[in-house]
């Protein structure tokens, strides 16, 4: 076992007393990238339900969501470490690593998920608590000890914790979910299952060497190849949903029918091209356009709802 | 050192930096917890909470 005292040498038989993990890499355990997708998701979630409320409990909230993301990010590392270790991307996280014990991560994911959820229902309402209780127990238990490791739709059923946060943020400033915030969260769980298969396909030795049922493992790169193109096909026209909802305006429609075609363009080059380093240029190429394309969509909610840039299309 | 149990030696400079920054941030924790409950509960009763008969 790797120790948390390996620079000691001038007395290797004794041990020191329980030291713990650096502050950083307790902030590593929180997957802090997630949750600044997370509160970028939750603030648009809040912003599109045109609700009055004080800044000040929408800011809490917006930071309980995030905390209570980090949270569910932490027990993940904690139950995936044996996992995490094998695969390049993750060997370095803190608790592979031995920088933290697995047994700390615990009780830290532990302590903020049930502190996150608390305060979030004092300063909010307990509907918010109640689903972001939920989420967290959806990422952490159905979909890290559960799912990930036996079906190879793990990604598909597990988006839906990824897609949660914007109804979460509807659900804290106005104490109901509406269906602004119910279709944010079908364009991320229809955006998940692309998303994460392109890089599956370029990552599938790894996910194979660590036994995860990825699909490109499980059906194969040219079953994944056919649902990515199906999924992109689906979520073209639901990333427009909301103008036709009356939410997203002329700058939304614009990105949404852009960034569609760029979405699609992207699934029909990783069908095409299936060989050689173009094949992974492709699968890069279109893991790395899902990302800016789910952020300028949201993106253009924030400034027309946030920054009243708002101008309606006659549909 | 003496009042240390067998087996158990003292700290390495690093060990004691890295229990004092982990002291430290939890304390910033604390602190940054009292604030919030402040905050949220003058934000929850509204500025006429100021406004009371003496």
């Amino acid at each position: 076992m790797t120790t948390l005292s390996n620079s000691v040498t001038a007395d290797t038989h004794s041990f020191a007393p329980a030291v713990g993990g650096e502050v950083r890499d307790f902030f590593a355990l929180l997957k802090p990238r997630v949750m600044v997708l997370v509160i970028f998701t939750a603030l648009v979630g809040m912003v599109v339900s045109d609700a009055t409320v004080n800044p000040v409990i929408a800011a809490i909230s917006l930071l309980m969501i995030a905390v209570g993301a980090g949270a569910s990010g932490c027990l993940n590392m904690w139950w995936d470490a044996d996992i995490d270790a094998l695969m390049t991307r993750t060997a370095k996280r803190p608790i592979p690593d031995g920088r933290i014990r697995p047994d700390e991560a615990l009780s830290f994911g532990i302590v903020l998920s049930v502190g996150s959820v608390l305060i979030l229902g004092l300063a909010s309402n307990w509907l918010a608590a109640g689903l972001l209780a939920f989420t967290i127990v959806f990422y952490a238990v159905i979909y890290s000890m559960w799912l990930k490791r036996a079906t190879a739709q793990n990604i598909v059923i597990g988006g839906a914790a990824g897609a949660l946060p914007p109804v979460v943020g509807q659900a804290a400033v106005t104490g109901h979910v509406g269906i602004e915030s119910l279709i944010l969260f079908a364009i991320i769980f229809i955006w998940t299952p692309p998303h994460f298969w392109a890089l599956a396909l370029v990552k599938s030795g790894e996910y194979a060497k660590a036994g995860i049922p990825m699909m490109p493992n499980v059906a194969g790169p040219d079953s994944t190849r056919r649902q990515i193109v199906w999924y992109t096909l689906l979520l073209a026209p639901l990333g427009l949903a909301p103008v036709f909802f009356g939410f997203g305006g002329w700058l939304y429609a614009l990105i949404g029918v852009l960034g569609g075609l760029g979405m699609l363009a992207g699934a029909v080059q990783v069908f095409r091209l299936r060989e050689g380093e173009s094949e992974r240029k492709a699968a890069m190429g279109l893991f790395a356009f899902s990302i800016l394309y789910l952020f300028l969509l949201f993106s253009a909610l924030l400034a027309e709802q946030g920054l009243g840039l708002y101008r309606a299309v006659v549909v | 050192m003496s009042d240390l149990p067998d087996g158990i030696r003292p700290l390495t400079p690093e060990e004691a930096q890295t229990r004092r920054k982990r002291s430290l941030a939890i304390a910033l924790t604390l602190g940054a917890l009292v604030i919030l409950f402040f905050v949220l509960t003058i934000a929850k009763l509204g500025p006429q909470v100021l406004q009371r008969p003496l």
